[in-house]
């Protein structure tokens, strides 16, 4: 479905822990048609001082009988727009673009998945996981933080989980380490058959290689700075490899997607990681998906171009 | 009385004085699915080049106080793909279409200008984007020259003969109305003030810049005093001349600056990210405030400015 922007209305604002901030939006039409994996791009209210709307990716989706459904979104506070965000009370009034995007795909058969995520970066294999579940997927969990505090409402997860391994990188729940450590074993233990991961580049990369190693499937929901949304700006585009199979051009190319549009859930097999991860700044950061980092440093194909500082 | 927003410039008839700024809009396609294209005074499709360009690496932008940083580098598909796919899915939508072009050297301008008149399609208007830097003369930018503006105008005037030519040209010099006075004696019917203004920013935690390629263009609300006064110092030297105004509109009043300084027509850039909808909302609202003052035709307002008393 096309997106539209949508008067939406703050049914519930509650904390996961010491750190996250959800959002219940009532966003009629919104919330009747969103697939798990695509995302909102909200408004945090008629400022001049930062104008960009910030994307979230769908927490969880609440139906309310036959009222229309209500979309969660979980963040952290990283800069001006969320900490605005962090203020809304119950009945306040947001402007939210969606659905935008393209989400995650489902197994057309029985599938055993394993859902990884990183940090709040994880926010969407909650609404995954409801429609996998749903569906009658085994569903397995790795969840990663940098500690205990960090970790996404692991206890939902638990519950819809087989396995659920936890790991954060002080130990202080879980396995230490990152989710990367223990994917390896999981998979095998569960005998995954379909991996579906949410977090940053860094984790995204490492995730898609160990998947490709052992020839499973992998399906990344990436983090990339966006200033639209919607398919316009171009700012957030990610490498993908493409085979053609036909014609004069057989072969590999490179093409430069839209994480907004052609994405956010991609062929983790597809994408082109770069080598160079930097993580950014914490007052930009609230304009990519779940924040986390950014990629850098990749070098544009041969014969590019040579466009101007701007545009 | 209904106020009329219909203006002319040059030879490009508008049912209404806002466009959307090139690159801010794509080719009209995604923001169809929020308003009608018909909405528009005119949509200004993003640079097109004569092969297709594969832009910058990420990341391409951040956000600045009142706006935002961006280094894409022109990522687009290029002129034939525009002719043949976009050109027609926009005519279709009864858009009026202002073709953007870009080129790193004169001749890929000229090329491009070239397949726009043998296309012959119902295109209302060129405008060049020269922001771009020119790989035979060590990648300076030809904006910034103002005998290199020059020879694109009028090496492209002299093939594009058929739609009217508007020079955009670059706030990022020492006198924008001395390239003005070189575009105009090239040819150029008209002028876009204005693109990005240069900027950078600084992650002080990587100590990298913010944006992939270094530099970028600053875009949004933080620009438009510049944009008003580039307008205002070339409309003062030339009230002839048409001008598109353009650099941080968000509201009718921003556009009204625009229109007040001397621009017949404005374009709306950065707001279209924030919403696909805020043409027609700055068009509707310079009606409200033409029918509030009384004022029967846009450009009674063109050049207002009041400077003495």
């Amino acid at each position: 479905m096309s997106p539209s922007l949508v008067a939406a209305g703050v049914f519930s604002h509650k904390k996961y822990g010491e750190n996250y901030h959800a959002l219940a939006l009532v966003a009629p039409g919104i919330g009747a048609q969103v697939e798990p994996g695509q995302f909102i791009n909200v408004s945090c209210g008629p400022n001049r001082d930062f104008i960009l709307r910030r994307p979230f990716s769908i927490f969880r989706v609440h139906e309310q009988g036959s009222a229309p459904s209500t979309i969660e979104i979980v963040f952290d506070l990283r800069g001006p727009g969320t900490r605005q965000l962090a203020a809304m009370h119950i009945h306040d009034k947001i402007d939210v673009m969606g659905p935008l995007g393209v989400g995650f795909s489902i197994p057309q058969r029985k599938a055993k998945c394993l859902l990884v995520g990183g940090g709040v970066g994880a926010a969407p294999l909650f609404f995954l996981g409801d429609r996998l579940r749903k569906d009658g997927h085994r569903i397995d969990v790795v969840l990663g933080a940098r500690n205990a505090d960090h970790l996404l409402n692991a206890m939902d997860l638990r519950r819809m989980a087989s396995v659920c391994n936890l790991t954060t990188e002080d130990g202080s729940a879980g396995a230490r380490g990152r989710v990367t450590d223990v994917l390896a074993d999981t998979m095998d233990g569960c005998g995954t058959e379909v991996v579906y991961a949410c977090g940053p580049d860094p984790m995204l990369a490492a995730v898609a290689r160990i998947c490709m190693e052992k020839k499973v499937f992998v399906q990344v929901a990436v983090e990339e700075l966006m200033a639209c949304g919607y398919g316009v700006c171009m700012t957030c585009v990610m490498p993908l490899r493409e085979r053609r199979s036909k014609g004069a051009s057989a072969g590999r190319s490179v093409v430069y997607a839209r994480t907004c549009t052609e994405g956010p859930v991609f062929n983790g097999a597809q994408v082109i990681w770069s080598s160079g991860h930097e993580h950014v700044a914490q007052d930009q950061s609230e304009l990519s998906l779940g924040g986390g980092a950014v990629r850098a440093g990749l070098q544009p194909e041969a014969g590019a171009g040579h466009g101007p500082p701007g545009n | 009385m209904t106020p009329d927003l219909a203006v002319t410039l040059a030879g490009l008839r508008l049912a209404n004085p806002v466009l959307a700024a090139s690159g801010t809009f794509g080719a009209g396609r995604e923001a169809a699915a929020f308003l009608d294209l018909k909405a528009l005074g005119g949509v200004i499709v993003k640079s097109m080049t004569l092969t297709p360009w594969s832009g910058k690496p990420t990341p391409r932008m951040c956000e600045t106080p009142s706006g935002m940083l961006n280094a894409i580098g022109i990522q687009n598909k290029g002129v034939e793909h525009f002719l043949a796919e976009d050109l027609p899915w926009l005519s279709a939508q009864d858009a009026t279409v202002v073709a953007s072009i870009a080129g790193n050297s004169v001749d890929e301008f000229v090329k491009v200008a070239h397949r726009i008149e043998a296309a012959n399609t119902s295109l209302a208007a060129v405008e060049l984007n020269i922001s771009c830097p020119n790989l035979e003369d060590r990648n300076h930018i030809f904006a910034h020259s103002a005998s290199a503006t020059a020879e694109v105008v009028r090496s492209v005037k002299a093939v594009l003969r058929s739609k009217p030519v508007f020079a955009k040209l670059s706030p990022n010099v020492t006198s924008i109305p001395l390239i003005a006075e070189s575009a105009l004696e090239a040819g150029a019917d008209g002028l876009s003030l204005i693109n990005t203004v240069f900027g950078m920013a600084v992650d002080v935690s990587t100590r990298r810049p913010k944006l992939a390629g270094g530099m970028g263009g600053l875009s949004g609300p933080a620009i438009r005093p510049i944009a008003v006064r580039a307008v205002h110092e070339v409309h003062r030297l030339w009230p002839h001349v048409p001008i598109i105004g353009q650099g941080g509109v968000q509201t009718a009043t921003d556009a009204l600056e625009l229109i007040m300084a001397g621009a017949s027509a404005v374009a709306v850039g950065t707001a279209n990210f924030v919403d696909p909808g805020a043409c027609p909302k700055v068009a509707g609202g310079i009606r409200d405030y033409m029918a509030a003052g009384g004022v029967g035709d846009v450009a009674e307002l063109v050049g207002c400015l009041k400077l003495e008393g």
